[in-house]
């Protein structure tokens, strides 16, 4: 693959990034989240058909028209989520799309001797006639990847296939790749852990930020040299300076061995046993890699997972059961998904309806709404965040990116929180409202307010963060001050090496 | 204000969903002065008549309004109006309840089967669709079965087999008058209460924009601390409610109970909410849309009746008509 670009909707994602792959290796792509990966594999597999650049194959030049094609060539992906239909026979599963027929009738005996014969290849004992759904997530992931091998496949491309497995499945999907590996088959593996990368990898090529770094040999590459490839780049952006924080300022929200079950139930847990404080006037930064439980940690301790929960946790020194949204915001605690289109703002509704949602019960005390009370509120927010609307009444869905999450910033402010937990407040939003988010956030800090911070772009969270947690599979792997943390430290961190910070 | 800028405003308003829905009238009514059948369109009493034969029909929609708005639907109107119209026969005729009583108690029949279908939403997320289908067919099953399968009247059946009259209760007689000075029927006083009462609770009540927005994002409305599931009852609730008081409204009329009453009902209230612009995914809406389509759909019966036109063609009609209206709402901006 040479010269990839992609761009999606004018943003560009993809720059000139290049990959060779040669038979019998396990090449590892790794990058910081956003870096471009995903969009690359894709482009690979024939999902993604506009692009630039050039693929070639055996020697050839080829560009899929679908995902067939790829499929075709023996160039097979297993993604992050599992694709089985969950009722269906796991014969049926190896065979969705594929199936063998003859006159349009399936030949279930074929059918079923070529999975005999696959199975028996890869050493799994399964029931052909049995659910997929009903074998546990390791075996699930069995049966995806043997679907991906029936038929030969050329290339397997793996996007993170541990993150649901065990320590034991895992040493069975290493072995499969092993045997792989052995037939000369190449392997494209895409993981954020560490270990996991210098186990298995002979080669390693680093993207970031959209674009190519380096392709090195994993003995030639110090894990210390690749982290400063995934990091490495130049502080740009311009913050405005943290306030120094004043010393023994008290904590406004205290969480002790806090755990969250997981909710998408791959897991036991989401986040495990975990404990931190944020004190008056603080922003603390939580870092962390895809699935390393931060946004479930902001969502459990906002009462969105009730009944899931465990542990300890304090609001100004008042106990609070995590119990509903509600109740947390009666608490004094805020939160702004990461995704604004989906759990952010109702984009059908005006600007004012929005803002003025969360604070409905403050705003309208008898349960009588006071239309003139909420259009003096969101005049007020409009004026205060400089949100650029010709009136209030404008929807919502008609601004701006950056206005947008300002309005989501306005809507929670208006409920006078106290601690304002935040999941990528900066997320789809243009430069100039960048600046504008990490202004307000210091008046808030300055008016008082504590601040819990996700953000995955490392130069705004060593910016903006007074103090750095690093969490990795649920846990806290590190604790960085404003003066100790570094990018490499806090990847390091992130990507499960305990830190000695 | 400059001219451009008028203009503007006016090409906003033409695409409101409001603007679709009069427009949409007004269209229908042209409809009726070139088919006045002899200047029966021009005549009071076949407005007036439109108004009440559609206002058991409104009734029903300004309670589905309500729910589609929640992002919900109610297929079980249809089905309460037969089991409330037998249960206030029975209560007044059979058992001699006072009016006040059976009517209370009926309300409260309507609201507690409505309550049942939004728990069933809520608690069980069950789909609403089906949660009230299967409502729709357990009440009017429940309606069969408390009646006998028979029309509850004021011929009451006795031991031997005998019929015998008794006299009709006056609340009969008093819904199905007419008032200010023969002008007005009762029930559709009691329709425009319904749609007064509906507009309050979603223009004015904080319940009404939590109604909205869980139509709007659930997912975003939960997390901005909107009591989700207790809306959702509310909902529903006030959909059986309305429902109950469609059922007296059609006893009423019919002077009797028939378990069979309100058949499909719920297809023509849900025809009504959606030819106003209330949008099927939740939301967007509102009950003067709601008003303006139960005209149109109450003008275009009216109008095909008094020409004479056979049912076959008269569904065919209605069906493609109301085909054609929606397309055009779709159209509409907020």
């Amino acid at each position: 693959m040479r010269g990839i670009g992609k761009s999606f909707a004018g943003v560009r994602v993809l720059d000139d990034v290049q990959l060779t792959l040669y038979a019998g290796e396990t090449h590892i792509l790794a990058g910081e989240n956003g870096a471009g990966k995903s969009t690359l594999i894709k482009i690979l597999a024939g999902i993604y058909t506009e692009f630039t650049g050039e693929i070639s194959f055996n020697g050839r030049p080829v560009r899929f028209k679908n995902p067939q094609a790829a499929s075709a060539l023996g160039i097979r992906v297993i993604h992050q989520e599992l694709s089985l239909v969950r009722e269906m026979s796991v014969l049926d599963n190896l065979f969705l799309g594929r199936e063998l027929c003859r006159y349009s009738m399936l030949r279930r005996k074929t059918q079923r001797e070529q999975a005999a014969a696959l199975l028996q290849r890869l050493g799994l004992d399964l029931d052909l006639q049995r659910t997929a759904g009903s074998y546990p997530l390791g075996l699930q992931q069995m049966i995806e990847i043997a679907k991906a091998l029936l038929g030969d496949a050329v290339v397997l491309i793996l996007d993170e296939p541990t993150s649901a497995l065990t320590g034991i499945e895992a040493e069975k999907l290493f072995a499969f790749m092993a045997a792989l590996k052995e037939r000369g088959c190449a392997l494209i593996y895409i993981s954020h852990k560490m270990e996991e990368i210098y186990r298995l990898a002979d080669r390693i090529t680093v993207l970031r930020d959209g674009r190519w770094i380096g392709s090195e040999r994993a003995d030639a590459l110090p894990r210390a040299e690749m982290i400063r490839w995934m990091v490495g780049r130049e502080l740009t952006g311009h913050f405005p300076a943290r306030p120094a924080l004043v010393p023994g300022a008290p904590a406004l929200l205290r969480v002790t061995g806090f755990s969250v079950a997981d909710p998408a139930g791959k897991r036991d847990f989401a986040v495990r046993d975990l404990s931190l404080e944020v004190r008056r006037g603080e922003i603390v930064g939580l870092a962390g890699l895809q699935g390393a439980g931060n946004s479930e940690l902001l969502l459990g301790l906002f009462g969105a997972y009730p009944g899931g929960v465990r542990g300890l946790m304090e609001v100004e020194g008042k106990r609070l059961t995590p119990g509903s949204p509600a109740m947390a915001i009666a608490a004094g605690l805020a939160l702004v998904t990461n995704d604004r289109k989906q759990t952010g703002l109702i984009a059908d509704h005006s600007i004012r309806w929005n803002l003025t949602l969360a604070a409905l019960r403050r705003l309208s005390p008898a349960g009588w709404l006071r239309p003139r009370r909420e259009r003096a509120c969101a005049a007020d927010y409009l004026e205060r965040l400089a949100i650029r609307a010709a009136s209030s009444d404008q929807p919502v869905a008609t601004l701006s990116g950056g206005n947008q999450q300002k309005v989501v910033l306005s809507k929670w402010l208006a409920t006078q929180p106290r601690v304002l937990l935040l999941d990528e407040p900066t997320r789809g939003v243009d430069i100039g409202a960048k600046h504008e988010i990490y202004e307000l956030m210091n008046q808030w800090t300055a008016q008082g307010l504590g601040i819990l911070l996700i953000t995955s772009e490392m130069p705004e969270l060593l910016a903006l963060s007074d103090r750095i947690l690093v969490m990795h599979g649920g846990r806290v792997t590190a604790e960085l001050s404003r003066r100790t943390a570094t990018p490499e430290g806090i990847m390091r961190a992130a990507m499960g090496e305990e830190a000695a910070a | 204000m400059k001219r451009s800028e008028l203009m503007q405003q006016g090409r906003q308003w033409i695409r409101s969903p409001f603007a679709r829905a009069l427009l949409a009238l007004i269209c229908i009514a042209i409809l009726g002065v070139i088919f006045n059948a002899d200047g029966a369109f021009y005549k009071w009493s076949t407005h007036r008549d439109m108004f009440r034969q559609i206002s058991v029909f409104g009734i029903l929609a300004c309670g589905l309004t309500v729910v589609i708005i929640a992002g919900g639907i109610d297929l079980s109107v249809g089905s309460l109006v037969g089991l409330n119209a037998v249960l206030f026969s029975m209560l007044t005729i059979h058992c001699g309840w006072p009016a006040a009583a059976a009517i209370a108690a009926c309300l409260l029949a309507g609201t507690a089967a409505g309550v049942s279908s939004g728990g069933l939403v809520a608690k069980f997320r069950l789909q609403p669709f089906i949660a009230t289908l299967a409502m729709m067919v357990f009440a009017r099953g429940l309606a069969k079965w408390i009646s006998g399968g028979q029309k509850v009247s004021s011929a009451v059946q006795q031991a031997d087999g005998a019929y015998s009259y008794v006299e009709t209760p006056a609340i009969f007689n008093a819904l199905n008058a007419r008032i200010w000075h023969d002008n007005v029927a009762v029930v559709s006083v009691v329709f425009l209460v319904c749609l007064a009462v509906t507009a309050l609770i979603l223009a004015r009540l904080r319940w009404g924009r939590y109604v909205y927005a869980i139509g709007g994002n659930e997912e975003a409305a939960r997390l901005s601390g909107v009591p989700v599931k207790a809306t959702q009852l509310l909902a529903y609730g006030l959909c059986g409610l309305f429902s109950a008081v469609a059922g007296l409204c059609q006893a009423a009329q019919e002077l009797q109970g028939d378990p069979e009453a309100g058949v499909s009902y719920e297809l023509t209230a849900i025809a009504i909410v959606v030819m106003g612009g209330t949008s099927l995914a939740g939301g967007r809406g509102g009950v003067g849309l709601t008003l303006l389509g139960a005209l149109t759909i109450g003008y275009l019966e009216k109008i095909l009746s008094i020409n004479a036109v056979g049912e076959a063609a008269r569904l065919m009609l209605t069906g493609t008509i109301i085909v054609v209206a929606v397309i055009f709402q779709k159209g509409a901006k907020r």
